[in-house]
């Protein structure tokens, strides 16, 4: 028997060549969101310790954490995305599903028009709402001239009117992911459960959902990460009695010029994104393995 | 539950222009294991999700014991299918899976466990029972989908290529295994493949498909040995197609069938009344349990002869281009219908 040969470093040091040249491809991605992301969080954290002068004070903090204003218009925050993931979910979930169901070619050109608002500019979409929603605008007037209602309906300029507009942007990018997921489930494994006895009901609720719980988690975080941040949608149809954080910070700077307390504002966002973003991961390693 | 016998009557699909079912007769016995047998797009898969539910027929009906379910939801149906590619549940266990159908019929407990560990034991798989579906191997997968098909005790079971995706030893003893399964529990089962070594294994009855239709409906033998057209013939196996006049003289008119195998390079211990090709040598090769011999005859056909190794003597020395003659019994001399 011929002895057996010793590891060849020639192959080794290839096989670390291959991995260093994949890992040198996300280098263009890592300097942008070095850059454009990590070092503005770093400044703006700086900056909630600076006053005017520049010197080191805990005055911004203290300042801001005992305003009622920075509360209300946190909780605002809150209560904006959770009503729009609240409905999104509702609204998405059933329409994801019905994509999906159709034929490919149908689901393709349905999704053309769920996405055609994505080319239209948010402020452009928002006064359309305004137009809409307003005391004498097209809802109201129809909701009055069939008789459902006699006087007309508070819909814009209120939290009503903010939920609505945030609910129509977000609406499409909740809907791709979820579509995706159960896009991907295979129509035999529904055919299965339908031949042992599911109901369409039982389907979806035992089968459906279960396998399309990545991309709802995924259209959810999307949603509600991104509607944290909203500023135009509750600017234009908040009519300044909606107020969420981004209006908050906006006043700050645009009113008081006050980059400290501004930053300050700026962090309980962060904290809260940073604690969803390791809530996911954490979630992912526990479900991780079934679906590996 | 006793098994119930299925009847297709005049069962049409068409999907757009392409007919994928034309009127399809045919009538499975209770407790029979019925195989359709044909190439892919010969509607045999169609006509078996019609009868699960889930393709829609255009005309015809379909009958389960005494009842139409042309119309029936396929949750109401009470038939279990087993898929080419097992359909597991991926976000459920193996014992999930398995307990999966009895509890949307809301089985006590204690019944729901003790049935599905039963299935289990069926297929060899209660060791597994907590493994998660992605653990398992392929052949381990389809049994936990057997073991899901059979656990709830439905009136019919279908079966849609669900070995074609294994290796052939593990083919091989799944067929052993699924048949042995059919007999101990005496469902009414109508298998789908392409197949026709494993139609002609496991088989009460093998029904022929082609183009949307049902070619030939007969046992295991009878298609093998009295094809009904030449598509059945070829279809079934190595199958030469002569002009009778070849073989049985001048006077003989339309086609015939010999079977490769039915063919003796000499005469002796044949009956008095058999027939013989001579034609010339064109290759030859050494398949270990026969020998395969491809004759040329005057008239330029082809005749391919497999010689049983037992009576192979001889064989290894012919050399090509020698004149070689051919014999068959006339009973394995099939006339063929002019399709």
């Amino acid at each position: 028997m011929t002895p057996a040969l010793d590891a060849d470093p020639a192959l080794a040091r290839d096989a670390a060549h291959e991995r260093r040249f994949f890992l040198s491809l996300s280098l263009p991605a890592l300097a942008v969101v070095g850059l454009a992301a990590i070092l503005p969080i770093l400044w703006i954290l700086r900056q909630s310790f600076m006053n005017l002068g520049g010197e080191v004070t805990l005055a911004n903090w203290t300042k801001i954490l005992n305003s009622s204003l920075t509360w209300s218009s946190l909780q605002t925050t809150f209560v904006l995305s959770g009503l729009t993931l609240v409905i999104c979910i509702a609204l998405g979930t059933p329409l994801a599903l019905a994509l999906a169901s159709t034929t490919q070619r149908r689901a393709n050109l349905l999704l053309i028009f769920l996405l055609l608002p994505l080319w239209t500019s948010i402020l452009v979409r928002t006064y359309g709402w305004l137009v809409l929603l307003r005391r004498e605008g097209l809802v109201n007037a129809a909701l009055q001239n069939i008789g459902l209602t006699a006087e007309p309906l508070p819909l814009v300029y209120n939290t009503t009117g903010v939920v609505i507009g945030m609910v129509h942007y977000m609406l499409p990018l909740y809907v791709l992911p979820v579509y995706a997921a159960m896009r991907d489930i295979d129509g035999n494994v529904l055919r299965a459960a339908a031949s042992m006895g599911a109901s369409l009901g039982q389907a979806i609720r035992t089968v459906i959902l279960p396998l399309a719980q990545g991309g709802i988690l995924s259209g959810s975080i999307i949603v509600f990460v991104y509607t944290l941040g909203f500023f135009i949608t509750p600017a234009v149809l908040g009519g300044g009695k909606v107020n969420p954080i981004a209006i908050r910070i906006e006043r700050t700077i645009g009113g008081f010029q006050d980059w400290g307390g501004a930053s300050v504002l700026g962090v309980p966002l962060l904290v809260v994104v940073a604690l969803i973003g390791a809530a996911v991961l954490g979630l992912r390693r526990v479900a991780g393995p079934r679906h590996a | 539950m006793a098994p119930v016998p299925i009847n297709f009557d005049r069962v049409r699909k068409a999907f757009g222009s392409y007919l994928a079912l034309d009127d399809v007769s045919l009538a499975v016995s209770a407790g029979e294991f019925l195989t359709l047998l044909g190439p892919s797009g010969s509607g045999k898969t169609t006509l078996l999700m019609a009868l699960a539910g889930f393709v829609r027929p255009d005309a015809g009906r379909i009958r389960l014991g005494e009842t139409d379910i042309t119309r029936l939801a396929p949750d109401k149906r009470d038939i279990g299918i087993v898929f080419q590619n097992y359909a597991l549940f991926p976000h459920m266990t193996v014992r999930g899976n398995v307990e999966y159908p009895l509890r949307l019929r809301k089985r006590p407990a204690d019944e729901i466990r003790r049935r599905a560990e039963a299935a289990l034991d069926r297929v060899q798989l209660l060791d597994l029972a907590d493994r998660d579906i992605a653990a398992l191997s392929g052949g381990q997968r389809q049994r936990v989908a057997l073991a899901r098909a059979i656990v709830y005790e439905p009136r019919v079971m279908l079966m849609d290529e669900p070995l074609s995706a294994l290796d052939k030893n593990l083919r091989e003893a799944m067929q052993y295994e699924i048949r042995r399964l059919h007999d101990d529990l005496g469902i009414t089962t109508i298998y789908v493949t392409h197949d026709q070594r494993e139609a002609l294994t496991m088989s009460d009855r093998i029904a022929v498909m082609d183009g949307g239709g049902i070619r030939q409906v007969d046992t295991p033998q009878a298609i093998y040995h009295h094809p009904a057209t030449r598509f059945v013939a070829e279809f079934m196996g190595e199958a030469n197609i002569l002009p009778a006049a070849a073989l049985l003289g001048p006077a003989a008119v339309g086609s015939v069938m010999v079977r490769s195998e039915s063919f003796h390079l000499a005469a002796d211990g044949l009956p008095a009344d058999a027939v013989s090709v001579e034609g010339r040598l064109k290759a030859k090769a050494f398949r270990s349990e026969n020998w395969l011999l491809t004759l040329v005859l005057p008239s330029g056909e082809s005749v391919a002869l497999s010689i049983p190794a037992t009576r192979a003597a001889g064989c290894a020395e012919i050399a090509p281009g020698a004149l070689v003659t051919a014999h068959a019994t006339a009973t394995s001399v099939h006339p063929l219908g002019a399709a």
